[in-house]
């Protein structure tokens, strides 16, 4: 298998089934272009990472799910997820496909919030999501999966916040492929109007062990004059996804876009997350976790680009990798000429824990304006044998003192993590993942 | 017979290729307090690494029991859950792991399984110790450790003493780096653990540890093995006239672990 596998899914198939989600015609228009795009297109290029023998080809496009009748019958894991949040308020479940739950409290709805899936935005919110998709943010042609994505979209949601609203709870949505061979193109388009304030988590949870999957994501995200936006994820896929995830933000004047990234798949994984910075003292704050593990093979990407004058652009992302597992993290500070006192701050660290396991960060700078502050900070390193003689001279088992040593490792960025729930859920996947 | 024996017998042990340890035999058993004294680099340090287990150090010949099971056959973990203890002359620093968090973990690995300490009893105990070894109250959640001063790092040593109890400590220099005040309350907290069952090995240069903590024996290391032992009164004759008296007593020129006898 190569990963110019042609994709079993051609402009017929497409035709139907964006009638069958009875889409706007301009949507219909932008998948049949896409998937010719995306034939002429490449993979995306990753300075250290091979894709050869990841799959991006075999999985099932079209799976439905059941709505939620009630809470209790969700699985444990999709639960444990909700926390405080059984109210069912302000919260979607996508389950494969489809919606299976969507509430939106009545205040949030009569100061005009939208949060609803990406087909109904499609049509009932038309100029907001046309505006929008695939425009300023992510394009259609970046690259071969940016076109895919475009062309075989199968999920997606639509949160707009309307000028000077503030959203005081978290909006949350779980995307749950039930089914362990559905794929997931799913489409995240955050809009927060000026001087508005929302924070969004998103979780991503799979069930396939063993069958073999494709998750392609796009996230994009607006905060417009002096909106503040905390985006929160904690991506969960098992071993079988092979993960496509493109989360980017574009910040303008005064706005701020906060990243919280628990990226804990289990599977072969593409991780970007790029913020543009627009505005004149525009923000942004990229924290990220992961765990690698098994014979995984990752490539994180944290990049800010400072365009507005007194832009500040901070990375920080902490990996541990384990026993086979390959992880690159890229980060990138990018100024451009004109915005002068930019900053731009970052630190990658990556600890391996095996023989096996390895690690590599590379920190850039790209900077082409005089009057800017710049710096970074990269460390790769294994765990430190003294550290775990330490730990287990006091009887701890060398597994309990490695399970120290990683959520020790891990807990200044966790800790940072502005969203609470965001951190419980960390703490939570960092401990199935140790063992 | 009261508390644990310790035996340490013809122990040989090698860094790195070079032997460091050539033949040391010492017996430690409950209740009883002994010091081991010696100029730098005489093996001090390698004799409580290789009881504890480091993983640099290699025992090439020779046996460590502890009331008769064999220490050397046991993991790092295994012997702490055996009984022993050591305080180190340089404790790691461990980042996010708090100081608090970290002694539970160790408490609960020392009990059986099922019988944690439950998290009240835990918090007033720790308290309590802090109290008694005059620590900041915010050390219990500060990383282990972690820019700790000399002094901390030490009483943090003692505060681990304290609460795990072991039956057997070593305890290596554990008043460098102590000012007068720190050194009584770290001593006031060995002695605490005093008692027949209770048995320790303190390393020390100085005799104004001693003062505090009188030893009932006192040894002397050179060249990576035990030249000498007695009473009290060994340490306070070293203190007074240094080591050449016995080295001249012994015929030794150079002590380090370089030459041989
Ligand atoms: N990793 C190593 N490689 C080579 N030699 C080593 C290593 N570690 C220790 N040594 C040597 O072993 C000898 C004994 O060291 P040790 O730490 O046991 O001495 P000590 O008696 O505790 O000294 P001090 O009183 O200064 O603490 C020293 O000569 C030291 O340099
Ligand atoms: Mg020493």
């Amino acid at each position: 298998m190569t990963v110019e596998t042609q994709l079993p899914y051609d402009k017929d198939y497409l035709m139907q089934y964006s009638e069958r989600r009875k889409e706007p015609q301009w949507f219909r228009d932008v998948r049949l272009n896409a998937i010719e795009t995306a034939e002429n297109l490449a993979m995306p290029k990753l300075e250290k990472t091979r894709l050869k023998n990841w799959n991006f080809t075999n999985f099932k496009h079209d799976v439905s799910g059941e709505a939620v009748q009630k809470f209790e019958e969700l699985p444990e894991k999709i639960r444990v997820l909700l926390g405080e949040k059984s109210t069912s308020e302000n919260l979607i479940i996508v389950r494969n496909n489809d919606v299976a739950h969507a509430s939106l409290s009545p205040e949030l709805q009569d100061k005009g919030v939208v949060f609803k899936d990406i087909f109904t935005a499609m049509n009932e919110n038309e100029d907001l999501v046309k505006k929008y998709f695939m425009q300023d943010g992510v394009s259609v042609d970046e690259h071969k999966l940016t076109a895919r994505h475009a062309a075989l979209l199968n999920s997606g949601v639509f949160l707009y916040v309307p000028k000077n609203v503030k959203v005081e709870e978290p909006i949350q949505i779980v995307f749950w492929q039930e089914d362990p061979e559905a794929a997931l193109f799913n489409h995240v388009l955050l809009v927060a109007d000026q001087h508005s304030e929302v924070t969004y988590l998103e979780n991503y949870v799979s069930e396939n062990k063993n069958e073999e999957a494709v998750a392609n994501i796009v996230s994009e995200v607006f905060a417009l004059d002096g909106a503040n936006v905390s985006y929160g994820a904690v991506d969960n896929f098992e071993k079988g996804t092979t993960t496509y995830v493109n989360r980017r933000g574009v910040a303008q004047r005064d706005a701020t876009i906060e990243w919280a990234l628990g990226q804990m798949n289990d599977g072969n994984t593409i991780s970007d997350n790029v913020t543009y910075l627009m505005g004149d003292n525009s923000y942004s704050y990229a924290k990220a976790v992961s765990v690698g593990r098994g014979d995984q093979k990752q490539d994180f990407t944290a990049k800010i680009v400072h365009y507005g004058k007194e832009s500040e652009g901070y990375i920080l992302q902490h990996g541990v990798m384990k026993d086979n597992a390959t992880s690159i993290f890229n980060g990138i500070g990018k100024i451009e000429h004109g915005a002068t006192k930019a900053n731009a701050e970052q630190e990658s660290r990556v600890l391996m824990l095996d023989q096996g396991s390895r690690g590599d960060a590379n920190p850039i700078l790209l900077i082409d304006e005089d009057d800017v502050t710049a710096g970074h900070a990269a460390s790769v390193g294994r765990v430190d044998p003294i550290q775990l003689y330490y730990l287990m001279s006091r009887g701890i088992s060398q597994q309990e003192a490695e399970r120290l040593v990683i959520h020790g490792f891990l807990s200044p960025v966790v800790r940072e993590i502005p969203i609470e729930t965001v951190q419980a859920q960390l703490r939570e996947v960092i401990e199935g993942k140790v063992y | 017979m009261a508390g644990s024996t310790l035996e340490i017998k013809d122990l040989h042990v090698e860094i790195e290729g070079l032997e460091i340890l050539k033949g040391v035999n010492l017996t430690i058993k409950g209740g009883e307090f002994h010091a081991v004294m010696g100029p730098n680099g005489t093996g001090k340090s390698t004799l409580a690494s290789a009881v504890m287990g480091h993983p640099k150090y290699e025992v090439t010949k020779g046996s460590i029991l502890l009331d008769g099971e064999d220490v050397l056959e046991m993991e790092v973990d295994e012997r702490a859950q055996a009984g022993l203890f050591l305080a180190m002359q340089y404790p790691s620093e461990i980042s996010g792991v708090t100081t608090s968090d970290f002694l539970r973990s160790s408490i609960n690995s020392l009990r059986e399984e099922g019988d944690e300490i439950p998290l009240m009893q835990f918090i007033k105990k720790m308290d309590e110790t802090m109290d008694y070894l005059e620590i900041d109250k915010n050390m219990a959640q500060r990383y282990l450790n972690e820019g700790f001063s000399g002094g901390e790092k030490k009483r943090n040593e003692i505060l681990q003493l304290m609460m795990l109890e072991p039956a057997m400590a070593i305890l290596d220099e554990i008043d460098s780096g102590l000012d007068i005040d720190a050194l009584k309350v770290v001593s006031k907290g060995i002695n605490k653990m005093r008692n027949e069952e209770f048995g320790c090995l303190i390393i020390t240069h100085y005799q104004r540890l001693l003062d505090y903590i009188t030893p009932d024996h006192v040894h002397v290391m050179m060249q990576g093995r035990v030249v000498k032992s007695g009473g009290p009164e060994l340490a306070e004759r070293l203190e007074a006239e240094g080591y050449d008296w016995i080295k001249e007593e012994l015929g030794i020129e150079d002590e380090t672990i370089g030459q041989n006898a």
